[in-house]
């Protein structure tokens, strides 16, 4: 046997062991995927199943969602999700991208302070305060009624600002050059962060918005604290942790699935629309 | 023509005078700006700018007068009135009076002290400002308009602009609750004793009762550290090489169809976390889809069932396990940009030398990553001893063994807080487990932040 045929060789054995493991791993990953939108259609209610595939499939699940409406509301949940998360996705971005913008172009006297801040605050337990956020909701009379929704969204973008990080990183890659230039040309440095370094920076927008959306539609724990018995005001995180209870269990499990497969379908779309600007925005993009 | 006004506009605005030097060479409208707010703006001729800090210093003034004094002292007695029961003669029935509430007491001084410290800082500037417009009269120079001030907001002082909104939510939302909640730590304020409503200054008792290894509370502090530790460390490199040997198989030159494995593993990422990790919960419950498969399968016997969640050991490896099937796919996404950062020369030669793909790995991979991402190992690692939402949604914390103790075998220090606080209500001694974590938190990223290389380079600007 020659000796390029034996290299040959040990590549189409490392080429068959390398896919067998990816396989194998992708199987491991997809299977809870595959089985969350199988119960979905799953006609049997209940959660333990004795076999894999469902005997029979059927679309009960999701209109009982929609329609069952006595006990928990789903849709209402998910219009209280939807906009919870639209505007604080709206005001974190901006949060995030202007608080990003300042630390990296410009030099102030807070801003290492403010760095170190944030370094500081991110280490304390992120809940060790949210008890005290709820006092302090309760006592400016926000934790009542509709109001609820403002505190919530005030909750998820309020400290945004603080993780500023990766979009700073992202801002000090990108050539100072090109603000100088515009600076000359006239623009203020609003202009500047408007018309040139945003545009430029998309990358680092999208990712931004995503997470900032991501963050509230899945938020679990914060929603619970503050919602507390309003379940008019609950979103869709509480209610399907709610569907999961033993005394719902038996009659919503399936219907939990189909919830969950409604609340990833949007997360999956932003998600595989845009990974390639997840990626970049992690690494920085914008090269001189 | 423009561009040079800006210019040396710019420049003027860079420098900046200290209170000390206002207060010592300041002419007498500016010291007595120190009074009245404003007085040396009005006097210059910038009178709206003058006008709003005179009045921000009325509204604070109208409010520590109207509360805040009371807040303060408040804040030094926490309340001794208990709510009372009061026979009303005209109406024949008996009314209760409003009782004293330590909680509101401390939480309005705590806000009140934080309001009279941004006032200072207020001051501070209201005098750095009349100073300046001292001297630009002094020199002749061009007093700034009002109009002027509003287009710097826009320019060179775009930070104030875009800082202050977000620094007003940060200080109600985060700061502010933080130092409630470190306050109360020295408070017994707890359901033990029936000190909810009113409560006492207690100094370091708590931390002393969590550091008496004697007491129940302080035994459970350690093992609960213990395994937050093990959990913590195990979470980030478990997940971090995972990830990265995942990427490199996927990124292999020879690999085919490298999009549709990396979609097959991000695809998981877009179910919410939460509801991957209520699933696995009741997938591996003794009477969930695994054990009834596994009993098809006639792996386990009838009734019989692995304890994922009733052994402690089965316990801690199931969730560190479930923990690489949630977070291997972000690691993924995350390494994979810096992994195509190496440059390629690097493996180019070491072909060459006649290096194994093994000793590729070890001698230019790991290095280059370590290097690269150690900041984000820091944060991976705080994440993971602050990580409440993997534990407390798959195990609860369970199997709770000791039963006279609060916390179960998988408890972190973060879940255990939460039952304190929200379950048992013992908020003094779960303000004292916050601090702590924050504690060995801080020195252990510090230390290695600082001894990091990204940091001393970042540190350069």
């Amino acid at each position: 046997m020659s000796k390029q045929n034996s290299a040959k060789a040990v590549r189409l054995r490392n080429n068959i062991i390398v896919h067998t493991i990816l396989a194998i791993l992708a199987a491991i990953w997809v299977f809870p995927v595959l089985w969350v939108i199988m119960t979905s259609f799953r006609a049997e209610k209940g959660s333990y199943v004795s076999t894999f595939f469902p005997k029979a499939f059927t679309l009960d699940n999701y209109i009982k969602l929609f329609t069952d409406t006595t006990i928990l509301n789903f849709p209402k949940m998910f219009m209280n999700t939807l906009i919870i998360a639209i505007f604080s996705c709206i005001l974190s971005a901006f949060f995030v991208l202007s608080a990003s913008y300042c630390l990296s172009r410009m030099r102030f006297r807070m801003r290492k302070p403010f760095m170190n801040m944030a370094m500081i605050l991110g280490l304390f337990p992120g809940f060790m305060s949210m008890i005290a956020v709820y006092f302090i909701l309760k006592a400016v009379g926000l934790t009542e009624g509709a109001r609820i929704r403002l505190a919530l969204i005030m909750c998820y973008s309020g400290g945004a600002a603080l993780s500023f990080q990766i979009a700073k990183g992202f801002f000090d890659t990108t050539p100072f050059a090109i603000d100088e230039a515009a600076m000359i040309d006239g623009c203020t440095r609003w202009q500047t962060f408007t018309k040139i370094t945003l545009p430029l920076s998309k990358p680092i927008v999208i990712y931004t918005v995503l997470t900032a959306f991501i963050g509230p539609w899945v938020d679990f724990i914060f929603a619970k604290v503050i919602c507390r018995a309003n379940a008019d005001q609950y979103t869709v995180a509480i209610g399907l942790w709610r569907m999961l209870e033993k005394e719902y269990i038996d009659n919503w499990y399936t219907s939990f699935a189909a919830g969950a497969v409604l609340i990833s379908i949007p997360i999956a779309a932003l998600f595989l629309k845009l990974q390639k600007y997840y990626v970049n925005g992690m690494t920085g993009a914008v090269k001189e | 023509m423009t561009t040079i006004s800006r210019r040396t506009r710019y420049v003027e605005g860079a420098h900046t005078c200290t209170v000390t030097e206002a207060l010592r060479d300041g002419n007498t409208a500016t010291k007595l700006s120190a009074v009245i707010m404003g007085y040396g703006n009005i006097v210059n001729g910038q009178i709206a700018k003058g006008l709003i800090f005179l009045a921000t210093e009325i509204a604070y003034i109208f409010f520590m007068i109207r509360y805040g004094f009371t807040n303060l002292v408040n804040l030094v007695t926490l309340g001794s009135a208990t709510q009372q029961e009061v026979w009303n003669e005209e109406l024949q029935v008996y009314l209760y009076t409003q009782g004293d509430q330590s909680i509101l007491m401390l939480l309005y001084g705590v806000a009140t002290v934080l309001l009279t410290l941004v006032m200072f800082w207020i001051w501070r500037g209201t005098m750095k400002s009349a100073y300046t417009v001292e001297l630009c009269k002094k020199h002749g120079k061009h007093v700034k308009s009002f109009a002027d001030d509003i287009y710097d907001l826009f320019d060179e002082n775009l930070y104030r602009t875009l800082m202050t909104p977000s620094m007003f939510f940060i200080c109600a939302l985060t700061i502010l609750p933080l130092i409630f909640m470190i306050l109360m730590a020295f408070t017994n304020y707890s359901k033990i004793d029936n000190h909810l409503v009113l409560f006492d200054w207690v100094g370091l008792q708590n931390f002393a009762t969590l550091f008496d290894s004697g007491s129940v509370l302080g035994s459970t502090f350690w093992s609960v550290l213990g395994w937050t530790l093990v959990w913590a460390f195990f979470a980030t490199f478990t997940n971090y090489f995972a990830g990265m040997v995942l990427a490199i198989l996927i990124n292999r030159k020879d690999t085919k169809a490298k999009g549709f494995w990396r979609f097959c593993f991000v695809i998981s990422c877009a179910m919410p976390m939460f509801v991957s990790l209520l699933i696995m919960r009741t997938m591996l419950q003794p009477e969930g889809a695994v054990n009834v498969l596994l009993r098809t399968m006639g792996f386990l016997e009838a009734g019989e069932s692995l304890p994922f969640f009733t052994d402690p050991t089965w316990a801690r490896v199931t969730v560190i396990v479930i923990n690489i099937w949630v977070g291997v796919p972000y690691t993924l996404l995350q390494l994979t940009g810096v992994l195509q950062n190496i440059p390629a020369d690097l493996y180019e030669a070491a072909d060459i030398d006649g290096a194994t793909p093994v000793q590729q790995f070890f001698k230019i991979t790991l290095p280059y990553m370590f290097y690269v991402t150690t900041p984000y190992l820091i944060a991976t690692f705080t994440g993971n001893v602050n990580n409440f939402n993997v534990i407390y949604l798959l195990s609860g914390g369970d199997p709770v063994t000791d039963l006279g103790s609060t916390a179960g075998k998988t408890d972190l220090l973060v879940t255990w807080l939460y039952k304190l606080t929200i379950d048992k209500q013992y908020y003094n001694i779960g303000a004292v487990v916050g601090i702590l974590t924050f504690i060995i938190l801080a020195i252990g990223s510090l230390l290695v932040y600082r001894n990091s290389k990204s940091y001393k380079e970042e540190g350069g600007f």
